[in-house]
This record gives structure tokens, sequence and C-alpha cells, in this order.
């Protein structure tokens, strides 16, 4: 028994040692190169900056052509907060009555569900679609697109909660009184806090991360998102990998607070939607 | 709605009837209506409309049918066929490495070693991070003559060859680095999968004798079938329809060594050819449905067997 518990520590010491070259190395380069000076930065090397140049860094990037980062960091709030709630709210709907109700709408439901996790999105039928409606490189637009290629993976969540919510419920509320929307509102949507959570969380992290729909939806300087002013960033200023991997490191910063704090719920939306799905 | 109702005595059917009938009104179908009103437009527009326009030329200007000329163009020009091929290889490698590596981190991290949560942790968070960010780190990482892979390479002799900038490693060079970024799912599924495995078998196969090798082989391996099937329909979708990371690193190059269906859509559409770049979008669902449809038979067989 001891020598068992031996080799699961060894196990562990020799994990953990291969686990900090393979995975962090990576992220202390991030940090590292977003510290250093210009011409130390642009030797590429893993090692401590030479002069910590930090702050000035970080000053230099958010001033950057009059503030782009900055404003592209509002534009991918903005688009994220929309985008989320707009998914949450309609595909909480159509999860909710899916599955409280059997009628002719689900096989359809279930074909879309299908559909839109595993078709690959038409691209440039979508973008001619926006043009159509005048959307085209408009936040509002993107909010759209982001909210339909999203809404599969959310319906499937809600679905499967809205299943352990006892239906006495409901029916106590119909009793009281209470119409379809009081219902879904006042009595449904406070018990689906727990996937709620997940699911912000879950795709808010997506939207924000997402670089092919604004690439091809909103594109151009002016209202850019985090992403595409990284990509661009990379064909701008080439030798100023400092400055670079400084914005990488401000584009890493909102999903590894989302982590710290949400763990639990990530894990359990991932693995939840997978294994259903 | 009686004769769909599961079969019970005919009073109880009848009860059932009438109080579904009044709670049915209680959830309104127009709830679905504006997830299908944005369903419709945004998606299933684009993709029915997609088969019209992937037969014609289609330019800035005006649309004009031409048939399968597209199609033929796709098949007929090596940099496209590259791009075909590319993504059948991309699709293959990444969603065999996230399966084999990340059932072994799975077994691994459901054992109890030390610093398992940390682990998890670790290997969970590049799925968080933006795939450009990644993409812009590791072509430094990978920089040919100063990047940090080959300067310690060299200093155990080996001259690391040009990751991104060999034709021949550049596809699979991103593929590794898409299993980096992708494997932490595919653990986290598969600790899933392992942890609901009844600890009973393990301790019955114990009591047998069954070495830890006979203990994966005959019990992890068959009952984390279900999670092994979701590793690989995931990591299929997302590797054939992959484009961010490619483009990230090395858009497409050296040449058009690296094309994936994904970048060419991109790249016809930026030189003003939609129509070849919607017949893109349909080689690339055609791609999908042949290579998901037998995969997931496959995988269901598979589970219905056991």
């Amino acid at each position: 028994m001891r020598t068992l518990r031996l080799r699961h520590a060894a196990y562990g010491v020799l994990a953990i040692a291969v686990s900090a070259v393979v995975f962090l190395v990576p992220f202390a380069f991030i940090v590292l190169t977003a510290s250093k000076t210009a011409p130390d930065a642009s030797q590429l090397e893993f090692s401590l900056p030479q002069d910590w140049a930090f702050l000035d860094n970080l000053v230099e990037v958010v001033s950057y052509r009059d503030g782009l980062v900055l404003r592209a960091f509002v534009n991918s709030a903005v688009l994220t907060v929309l985008s989320v709630t707009a998914m949450v709210l309609l595909a909480a709907m159509v999860g909710y009555v899916t599955q409280r109700r059997r009628s002719w709408l689900n096989p359809v439901v279930d074909t879309m569900v299908l559909a839109g996790l595993i078709v690959p999105p038409a691209v440039v039928p979508t973008v001619w679609v926006l043009q159509r409606l005048e959307l085209f490189k408009t936040l509002g637009g993107l909010v759209l697109v982001e909210v339909t290629f999203g809404l599969s993976f959310c319906i499937l969540l809600f679905r499967a909660f809205v299943a352990t919510i006892p239906r006495e419920l409901d029916e106590a509320a119909i009793l009281d009184g209470a119409g379809p929307v009081r219902l879904f509102w006042t009595m449904i949507v406070p018990l689906l806090r727990p996937v709620i959570i997940t699911v912000v969380v879950v795709q808010a992290v997506a939207v924000f991360n997402d670089f092919t729909g604004p690439l091809y939806f909103l594109p151009g300087d002016e209202n850019a998102t985090v992403q595409l002013t990284l990509y661009n960033f990379q064909g701008q200023s080439l030798n100023q990998y400092n400055l670079l991997f400084m914005d990488i490191l401000l584009i890493t910063i909102p999903p590894l607070v989302l982590y710290v704090f949400f763990n639990r719920q990530i894990v359990a939306g991932m693995t939840n939607g997978a294994l259903k799905g | 709605m009686t004769t769909l109702s599961p079969p019970g005595t005919l009073l109880r059917k009848e009860a059932a009837g009438s109080a579904r009938r009044r709670t049915d009104s209680s959830y309104p179908l127009w709830f679905a209506v504006p997830a299908a009103v944005l369903f419709l437009v945004f998606f299933a527009v684009p993709t029915f409309a997609s088969f019209w326009f992937s037969l014609t030329r289609w330019t800035l200007f005006d649309v004009e049918f031409i048939g399968f000329d597209n199609f033929v163009q796709f098949f007929r020009e090596p940099q496209l066929v590259t791009g075909f091929v590319n993504t059948l290889v991309y699709g293959v490698v990444t969603s065999a490495a996230k399966v084999v590596l990340g059932l072994a981190l799975g077994v691994f991290l459901t054992s109890p070693i030390l610093g398992r949560g940390y682990l998890r942790a670790i290997v969970f968070f590049p799925v968080l991070v933006s795939t450009i960010g990644v993409g812009i780190t590791f072509k430094v990482l990978l920089d040919p003559f100063d990047g940090v892979v080959n300067q310690v390479l060299g200093w155990f002799g080996v001259a690391g060859p040009g990751w991104l900038t060999d034709p021949d490693l550049a596809l699979l060079t991103v593929a590794a680095v898409d299993v980096w970024k992708g494997l932490g799912i595919a653990t986290l599924i598969f600790i899933a999968g392992i942890v609901a495995i009844p600890q009973d078998y393990f301790e019955a196969a114990r009591m047998d004798g069954a070495s830890g090798w006979q203990q994966f082989r005959h019990i992890t391996l068959p009952l984390s079938m279900p999670a092994t099937g979701t590793v690989v329909i995931l990591s299929l979708i997302g590797g054939l329809r992959s484009f961010d990371l490619i483009w990230a690193m090395t858009n497409g190059g050296p040449g058009f060594t690296s094309d994936v269906i994904g970048s060419v859509i991109y790249k016809q559409y930026q030189a003003g050819f939609y129509g070849l770049s919607t017949a893109g979008n349909v080689v690339l669902f055609a791609v999908v449905a042949a290579v998901m449809v037998p995969v997931s038979l496959a995988l269901r067989r598979r589970e219905q067997e056991l």
C-alpha cells in the first residue's frame, strides 16, 4: 500500500513537471514577452525581461491608434452581452416548451438542433442575407448570427434541465391563475439559474473568442472585435512582439477570470452538453 | 392527442387527455417563434441558398448560372484539391490524437495521483483561450530560427525543422497545436465517462487478479465507449470545419500546402469569387455529412452491442 502511494506521488510529480513544460511555458512566454522592451522581445527568447516594461507596453497597446484596442474591447463586450442574453432567453423558451409539451414542433426542433450542430454555416450566402436586410457590417447583424449559431447547444442544455423541474410546480402555479408568460418568467426562469450560469459562461467565452464570425460579417477597423484587432495587429506591427503579446495577454484575461470563478459550471456545461448531444 | 398517449386504462387515459389539453395552453408554441425566425433567416435560408449559388458565377455585380463548373474547378485546380485532402487529413489526425491522448489523460487523471486538481485545470485551460492568441503564440515559439522550440532542440544538437515553413510539416504542426488546445475537452469527457463506471467492476476484476492493463482493456475501454463516441464526433466536426487556427498560423501556406476547405472558402471570398467560395461551402457540407453519417452509425452500433 505504501509503495502504491509513493508511486502515485511519483507519477504526480512527473506529470506536474511535464504539464509545466507543455502547458505553462506557452502562457509564461506570453506574460514574459508582454513585459519586455521591443528589442528584447524581438529575440523571441524564453527569458526574464532585461527591463520590465509591462506598464509601458500596456499603455502603448491601449493608446495604440486612438484607442483601437479599447474600442475593440467595448465592441466585443457589447457583442458578447447582447448575444448571450438573447441566446439564453430564446433557447430557454424553446427548451421549456418542447420539454413540457409533445407536439409537431418537437421533431422540427430536433432537426433544427442537429442541423445547427453539424452543418457548417454557409458564410457567403449569410453575408448576402445580411446585406439584403441592411445588417451587413453592423454589430446588430453579427449579434443575430452569433445567436443563431449558438442556439442549438443552448436548447439541448435547457431542455435537459427543464426535465428535472417537477411538473407539479407548474400545475400549482397554473391553479393559482398564472398565465403562460408569468408561469415561465416567475416560476421556471428562477429555477433555471444553474443551467443559465453554465450557458452564459460557456457561450460568453465562445462568442468573445469567435474570430470567423467578425471576420466575415463585421470586417473593417472601425468596429472590429478584439480577435480581429489581434489578427490585424499581427500584420501591422510585426517587429513589436512585446505589444502583440500584451494584446494576447489582455484578450486572455476575461476567459481566465470566468474560468477562475465558474470552473465548475464550465466543466459541467461542456461535459453535459457533449454527452447528451 | 389521446391516441398518442401511452396505453393505460380508459379512465386514466381520458383524465390525462383533458389535463393535457388544459395545460397545453400554458405552454404556447409561440415561445419557439423568435428562435425559429432567427434559425430560418440566418441558417436555413443561407444553407438552401448556398446550393443555388454554388451553381453560379457570382460576383459583386451579378449572378450567372453555370451549372457544375464550380465543382469541376474545385476538383481540378491543384490548390483546391489540396485543401480538400488536407481537410480530411486534419480532421482524422486531430480527432484520433484527441481520442488516444484524451483517454490516456482521462485514465491518468481519475487515478489517485498527486496534484490531480491542478493537472485537470491546466489541461483544460487552453480550451478557453482565444484561438488566434494561441496561433500567434505558437507561431512565435515554433519560429524556425529564433523560436524557443528549436533553440531548446539545438541544445541537444538537434537541428529543428521549419515547423511552419516546411510544406510537408506545416499542416501537421497546426494539427498538433489544435490537439494541444482542444485536448482539455476530450479529457473532460473521458473523465466524466470513466467516473460513471461502477467501482464494483474494478473491485471484482481485482479480486480475480486482473492487472491494471487488463482492467483498462476489458472494463474502462469498453465502458467508456459513449465518451469515445462523443469525442470522435465533436472533434471530427470541429476538425473538418477548422479555419481560424490554420489562418492564424500559416494562412494556408507555405504556398497552399496547409490550406483546408475553410481557408479556401475565405480566400475565394476575398478574391471576389463568391460562387466558387459557396461551392466550397457545399463541398464542406458534403464532406462533413459523408464522414459523420457512417461514423455515428458505426458508433451507435458499437454502443448497442455492449
